[in-house]
């Protein structure tokens, strides 16, 4: 570590007495570096076994890394907390201004606890907590409570402005934190434990200085490694059309879910590409602090008011592959205009997952179709695929959750069908509602094993079309894969390395970063690092009560064709028995 | 020749340009940065890049009690003697787009020297190395 590094200051909130406390950890960091291996940790630590994730005993916990604020890239900050939605293991990551404000204000960590009795939003500025009253902003949506907040802060440009929307204010179990106006916290529902603690926003800012030891070889490396980062044909990519790319490659690939997966092709994919939105629509683009690709991707919408002549309406909406996977070809949606006006109301008003809200409403329009639900629970809203103002008029529902239907679509897609029926194609694994890939077996497999149930954990959809497509893999050899890039990303996520950076933070290059950094580690002791990260992620799933033998597989991924031909039943089931033997194995347990 | 905002517009708002204002000095993080990236009143409306502009008859040397700030010749900035400063702080009040910065540890401002290192990490070519301007032009 370097001399002096503030990174290993913890800072403590509790909310419930108004007080904090700031405990140095190098312990933590040393061992298991930062992000994701540090939080993990401070759940074992705070998180009691079997807590109710909207008490307050539930802690919130956001760690940054060793190389944050230190080199380009490291640029993400890692959420920790017990999901609302799944009841167990939630970890959400979040970019814009987050990682580089609470480094900088001094922190490797920040834990909140307790509860508050009236909505408050915490000031975090370098050394000083403010607790400030936040009754003015409850009911507020993200762009008005951003604004306000902005205007009654200091360190504008140096700070991050976490904030909830109504769906965590009304406890929807996956709702997000949204940060910077369009980036978000978005999975597994950190906005509800914002929103259970009468948590309204969390402000913080610094500007502080980094003590490193050898100065020249630090810029060396800084060079080298912002060169690769502007250069490389994938940051490109991530720059000119964003994620929004995939749309047209997984259509014709043939791995793009589209109305609730009954398809894997969209016939109109064209019309809602990454090419359209950026021809029609982009308006801007912005980065998050120290990363020089800038991949947020902002659409204009101008709007005229029906009823009255020249006054428009103009939205800066962003968007991205995963919102118009969920919000667009899932619901059979094929005009942008009308993507971008579900997706304002979503990160503006709304404030929840855009892909587990995407899941939801597929599924309920698949089960009005076949009338499990009728108008009775719909409130007269008519489902139908395409139809964004039925889609619209449901949303604000669930939001405020005016019946018990609503209600349970408020909680999730896995238990609105555990009431209501058509679990067969209610998507999602391990609670988490499906991300946009049905490329084959690994993509879903990937989700299944992922620690937090993302795409993101392993990649699996990566496996699919640059190996299985081409050749079969037993599941075991499958699993070992998924297994083997999972711990690989515990120390990237430790580290708080954005997964677009991948490609370039190579075992090899990141153990000389961290050299100057002050940290003597092999490429060998990143591997026994990253494994043990992950054990200890799964130690915490197990403890909640997770199995991978009892996980709900929907019937749909194996009715609807994949472009790998042997995606079926047996084969995921001989996968996941053989996960769960060689993870509890890991764990010291019996499989 | 000066460092100038070239095209705000294309500005992404990365940072790069801070971090390397502060790496400059050999230093990590962003304690030492003289130029600075804010949204303009959020982030949909795009940046303002805040960073000395060379102005030609600078009012942070025209207030500064003490002599210690010195414009450059050839229209580079000022620049600080830090034996004459006092740390009075009437440079950063003078300087109404808010480019002089202030070192906490020596309670001293800290103005651009116009040394162009930050320009090689703008991968948007916002920021850019220009000579001199005609004199008050209007803007």
């Amino acid at each position: 570590m370097l001399k002096n590094d503030s990174l290993e200051n913890v800072l403590s909130i509790n909310l419930t007495r108004r007080t904090f406390k700031v405990e140095r950890r190098p312990d933590l960091f040393e061992r298991y570096l930062g992000g994701t291996g540090v939080a993990t940790q401070l759940l074992h630590e705070e998180c009691p076994e079997g807590c109710d994730p909207l008490g307050p005993d539930n802690p919130i916990i956001f760690a940054v890394g060793i190389l944050t604020a230190l080199f380009p890239l490291a640029s993400k900050t890692v959420s920790m907390f017990k999901s609302p939605l799944t009841g167990n293991l939630g970890e959400s990551h979040c970019g814009g201004r987050s990682a580089v404000a609470i480094r900088m204000a001094g922190y490797g960590a920040i834990v909140i606890k307790g509860s508050s009795s009236m909505p408050v939003y915490l000031s975090i500025e370098g050394n000083q907590v403010h607790f400030r009253d936040a009754s003015t902003l409850w009911g507020m949506g993200n762009f008005s409570s951003g604004r306000i907040i902005r205007e009654n802060e200091p360190g504008s440009g140096l700070r991050t402005i976490m904030r909830i929307g109504k769906g965590g204010e009304k406890l929807i179990t996956y709702s997000c934190v949204t940060t910077e106006t369009f980036r978000h916290f978005g999975r597994l529902g950190l906005g509800a434990v914002f929103g259970s603690k009468k948590l309204k926003a969390v402000v913080v800012s610094g500007k502080s200085s980094l003590p490193i030891a050898d100065k020249k070889l630090y810029r060396a490396l800084y060079d080298e490694v912002y060169k690769s980062a502007v250069d490389s044909p994938v940051m490109k990519k991530y720059h000119d059309l964003g994620t929004a790319e995939n749309i047209v490659p997984l259509n014709k690939f043939g791995g793009l879910p589209t109305r609730n997966l009954q398809d894997a092709q969209f016939e109109n994919a064209s019309k809602i590409s990454g090419e359209t939105f950026a021809r029609q629509y982009l308006g801007r683009r912005l980065a998050c602090s120290h990363c020089p690709v800038g991949c947020i991707h902002i659409a204009a919408l101008r709007e005229a008011y029906e009823d009255v002549s020249y006054f428009f309406k103009t939205s800066m909406i962003s968007y991205d592959y995963e919102p118009i996977y969920a919000l667009g070809t899932m619901l059979g949606i094929s005009r942008p205009a009308d993507f971008l006006k579900l997706m304002d109301r979503v990160e503006e008003a709304w404030g929840v997952d855009a892909m587990s809200l995407g899941v939801i409403l597929a599924w309920a329009t698949e089960a009005f179709e076949k009338g499990l639900i009728t108008q009775e629970e719909t409130r007269g809203v008519k489902l139908k695929w395409g139809d964004v103002k039925a889609y619209i008029k449901a949303g604000g529902y669930i939001i405020d959750q005016p019946n018990d239907f609503y209600k349970a679509l408020a909680r999730g897609v896995e238990y609105a069908a555990s009431v209501y029926g058509g679990e067969d194609f209610a998507l999602s694994f391990g609670g988490n509602e499906m991300p946009g890939y049905h490329t084959g077996p690994g993509a879903h497999l990937g989700v299944l094993i992922g620690t937090r149930h993302s795409h993101l954990d392993n990649a699996g959809y990566s496996l699919d079309q640059k190996t299985l497509v081409n050749k079969k893999m037993k599941p075991e050899e499958v699993i070992d894969a998924l297994l083997a890039e999972e711990r690989w990303r515990q120390i990237l996520s430790s580290l708080t390395v954005c997964f677009f950076a991948r490609g370039i933070y190579s075992p090899e290059l990141v153990t000389r970063l961290l050299a100057v950094a002050g940290f003597d580690l092999s490429e060998g002791d990143l591997e026994r690092i990253g494994r043990e990260i992950h054990a200890e992620k799964y130690r915490f799933k197990v403890r909640e009560g997770f199995a991978l033998d009892a996980v709900r597989l929907p019937k749909r991924i194996f009715e609807t064709d994949s472009p790998v031909s042997y995606l079926d039943e047996t084969y995921i089931k001989k996968a996941l028995a053989y996960a769960q033997k060689t993870i509890w194995k890991e764990l010291g347990r019996e499989g | 020749m000066r460092l100038a905002v070239l095209e705000t517009e294309k500005c992404v708002g990365c940072q790069s340009c801070m971090f390397a204002c502060s790496r400059r000095v050999g230093e990590a993080g962003l304690a030492r940065s003289c130029i600075g990236v804010r949204s303009i009143g959020g982030m949909e409306r795009g940046f303002s890049v805040v960073v000395c502009r060379a102005c030609s008859d600078p009012p942070c040397a025209k207030v500064c009690p003490t002599g210690a700030l010195v414009p450059r010749e050839g229209g580079g900035g000022v620049r600080v003697l830090a034996d004459k400063c006092i740390g009075c702080g009437h440079c950063q009040k003078a300087c109404i787009i808010g480019a002089v910065y202030w070192n906490d540890e020596t309670n001293k401002p800290m103005i651009c020297l116009h040394c162009g290192y930050c320009v090689d990490f703008c991968p948007y070519g916002v920021l850019g190395m220009q000579k001199r301007e005609v004199e008050n032009v209007e803007e």
